[in-house]
């Protein structure tokens, strides 16, 4: 903890280094303050619009007539408003904020002109905005992950020029010698994601590539956002919070550089895994199907080192807020990375594939690992930008309890109706006689799923109040004044002192 | 030492080579290839839609219909799309070439679409989608797609009642006040159009030599035994 009294003796020569780096880190952190709010007030808003959306999708797959007569409400604009503000508004929104945050502080720079920030937050907001806008008036392109109309994708390569020139700016300005592993994420996650969005953009609307090449681009470019974006952010941010949390190093630098360089060999050919049995080159569908298993390499070496750097430690769980919702993230990162190797396997894949298995799969990807570590990220930053702390940890605690059983319940109801679905779906019942009889009618298989969709529906209710908890306290802690003197981090229960303050 | 430059070349060539190997090298290998053109009547296949179907193709895009249906049929042995009757044959490369944008799909909450227009054909397929789209469940029981009552309109007969009323195929429960009549809108028309014009056509030659396994008959099977 720093108070005020502390950062005036850091300036004196004499104090400890301690001290000084202490006063250096809360230069950076104020730096950062007004863009790394800004992009987390917009994820959050668009984190309960996205939820809004979701449940408003989940609830008309079991009761199709709910709001049936409004066009711009239907199901196919709803579910894609519910993908686009939950990747495009929540989760880039918050990987930018926590990107160069991280950056600034691991490089040991502080931001210079943050008002650019300011104007790319603005416009990638406004963005987002006519994007959502234009896909419940009729504009989607129906292109997965690609939605957004063309006239507001130009808004978005701007602002996300913006962050990423300011943040390789920041750690060119770095007076860090060491390039830590989670600069190496974030410097390759940026530079990786507009080459994506450029391939996609040109060869599927601009100028579309002919007949199924497109299909390769487009699960090159949608499975990349996850494997090349998303991964690097989370991991890079796990590999910070993890040891900064329990005040220790990583347990081994050699295993995260392994770790790194094996993600991103392979990561990027797994796409075509969402190809398997359709029309296009069986050789690149095998090399997909490769690649996916070969991810286990960097998944397993990620979550030993993370785990190593655990042991022993697990008690600071009960109290670090930062640390529980991070360290859920990251065991969820490694299973839901292990079930998409094994999902990528030619007999799994026949079954899984076009059913709510893959659902499943993908929001235990971009939910239980991604959001859940850009939650216990917002929960270690936002105190250290407003000097101020969370209001209250039974608001966390709900936050917590409701999303990781909500998400969990949510996985695993999504697993059972796909498997189910399925089976139904891609097998010959062998009749009395022996011989395989008629597949089961389609409508019977569609009637089976829908105690499953309720269920889903109920579990997106535990994620909506956790969602709830988390806006509330996010707005408290913005209105509450500033304490005057020194302050201790809102933790879940009072234990020993385990988070370092600054 | 500064190790940036050697870590950012790291980055740049793990990119470039899946660029290269999923994109660029298929663009190369079958991103030209075109229609086959029938000697027998001279047509290139597959064709191409009509007008109304192509109008229709964006209204299916703008209503997301592709998040609940596919339009591919795996190849026999992979799934049983073919003995549910979703196609003649699997889908291949060269169906999809003159499609300025490809729906192959992700999910099958309904059933694939690649050849429902066989499946609904001529006038009968035509009313069997004016009631579906109308009310999903008066159709299919049991069916969980949403309503799409804002492609039809109710209006005031003025005149003569129009050739095009679609209300008589419709249960007692929907028709409108007397001296009302429901119709399609032009988007409705379109769609359904574009439901009616998806049908592939059969194998061409070099895909039949060189792609298609036929499904081994049952005689076949117990020879192996």
């Amino acid at each position: 903890m720093a108070s005020a009294s502390q950062l005036a003796s850091s300036l004196n020569p004499s104090a400890s280094p301690e001290l000084v780096k202490r006063a250096e880190l809360s230069e950076i952190d104020a730096s950062t303050k007004l863009p790394a709010l800004f992009f987390f007030g917009s994820a959050i808003l668009w984190l309960l619009a996205g939820t809004v959306f979701a449940l408003l999708a989940a609830f008309k797959m079991h009761n199709p007539a709910l709001l049936g007569d409004y066009e711009w409400l239907t199901f196919g604009r709803v579910r894609t408003a519910h993908l686009n503000a939950v990747i495009y508004g929540w989760s880039v929104n918050a990987s930018f904020g926590v990107a160069f945050w991280l950056m600034a502080r691991l490089s040991r720079a502080e931001l210079r002109h943050s008002g650019m920030l300011l104007i790319a937050a603005a416009f990638w907001n406004i963005g987002v905005t006519l994007g959502i806008y234009g896909i419940l008036t009729g504009d989607s392109t129906s292109i997965e992950w690609l939605e957004f109309p063309s006239y507001a994708t130009p808004l978005l390569f701007f602002a996300y020029a913006l962050v990423g020139a300011w943040t390789v700016i920041t750690f060119r300005f770095g007076r860090s010698k060491h390039i830590y592993v989670s600069q190496w994420y974030i410097l390759a996650a940026l530079f990786w994601f507009p080459w994506l969005y450029s391939v996609a953009q040109i060869m599927l609307i601009f100028s579309p590539a002919r007949g199924t090449v497109q299909s390769l681009v487009n699960w090159w470019f949608a499975h990349n956002v996850l494997g090349l974006w998303f991964t690097p952010i989370g991991l890079g941010a796990v590999y910070y919070f993890l040891p900064k949390v329990l005040g220790k190093p990583i347990h081994s630098y050699y295993l995260s550089v392994l770790g790194f360089w094996s993600l991103a060999i392979f990561y990027n050919w797994a796409g075509v895994h969402h190809l398997i049995g359709g029309p296009v080159p069986v050789w690149v569908q095998t090399a997909g199907i490769t690649a996916s298993f070969m991810m286990v390499i960097p998944v397993i070496v990620t979550a030993v080192n993370h785990h190593l750097t655990m042991v022993g430690n697990s008690s600071a769980l009960k109290y670090s807020p930062t640390l529980r919702f991070t360290v859920f993230g990251a065991v969820a990162y490694t299973f839901t990375s292990l079930q998409g190797s094994s999902m990528s396997i030619r007999s799994w894949s026949e079954l899984t594939h076009f059913t709510h298995y893959t659902i499943g799969h993908s929001h235990a990807g971009m939910y239980a690992f991604f959001t859940m570590v850009m939650f216990g990220s917002i929960y270690y930053i936002l105190p250290r930008i407003l000097l101020k702390e969370w209001p209250s940890a039974k608001l966390i605690s709900l936050h917590f309890w409701a999303c990781a059983l909500g998400i969990i319940f949510m996985v695993l109801v999504l697993s059972f109706a796909g498997v189910k679905q399925g089976i139904d779906m891609n097998s010959l019942p062998i009749g009395a006689d022996g011989k395989p009889g008629a597949p089961a009618p389609f409508l019977e298989i569609v009637k089976n799923t829908i105690p499953w969709l309720k269920l889903r529906s109920y579990s997106g209710i535990l994620l909506t109040i956790g969602h709830l908890a988390f806006a509330v306290n996010f707005v408290w802690m913005l209105l509450k004044p500033r304490p005057a003197g020194a302050t201790a981090p809102t933790l879940f229960r009072n234990g020993p002192e385990l988070e370092v303050s600054r | 030492m500064n190790r940036a430059p050697l870590i950012f070349l790291g980055i740049f060539f793990a990119i470039a080579f899946s660029w290269t190997g999923i994109i660029l090298t298929n663009q190369i290998s079958y991103g030209s290839l075109t229609r086959y053109v029938n000697p027998d009547d001279g047509k290139a296949y597959p064709q191409a839609s009509p007008g109304e179907a192509a109008r229709g193709k964006l209204v299916y895009q703008d209503l997301g219909c592709v998040y609940c249906h596919s339009q591919q049929v795996r190849q026999p042995g992979f799934g049983i799309d073919i003995e549910r009757g979703w196609g003649d044959r699997g889908s291949v490369a060269r169906d999809y070439v003159g499609e300025q944008r490809v729906f192959l799909g992700s999910m099958r909450t309904g059933p694939d679409l690649r050849n429902v227009g066989a499946r609904f054909a001529g006038q009968g397929g035509r009313e069997w989608h004016i009631k579906h789209f109308y009310d999903p469940t008066i159709t299919s029981v049991d069916s969980i797609m949403p309503p799409h009552r804002f492609l039809y309109e109710t209006r005031k007969i003025v005149g003569d009642p129009s050739l095009k009323a679609v209300q008589s195929l419709l249960p007692e429960k929907y028709q409108p006040a007397p001296g009302h009549e429901i119709v399609l809108k032009q988007r409705g028309e379109d769609l359904i159009a574009y439901m009616l014009s998806l049908k592939d056509p059969e194998l061409y030659p070099e895909e039949a030599a060189r792609v298609y396994v036929p499904k081994a008959s049952p005689a076949k099977k117990e020879a192996a035994k």
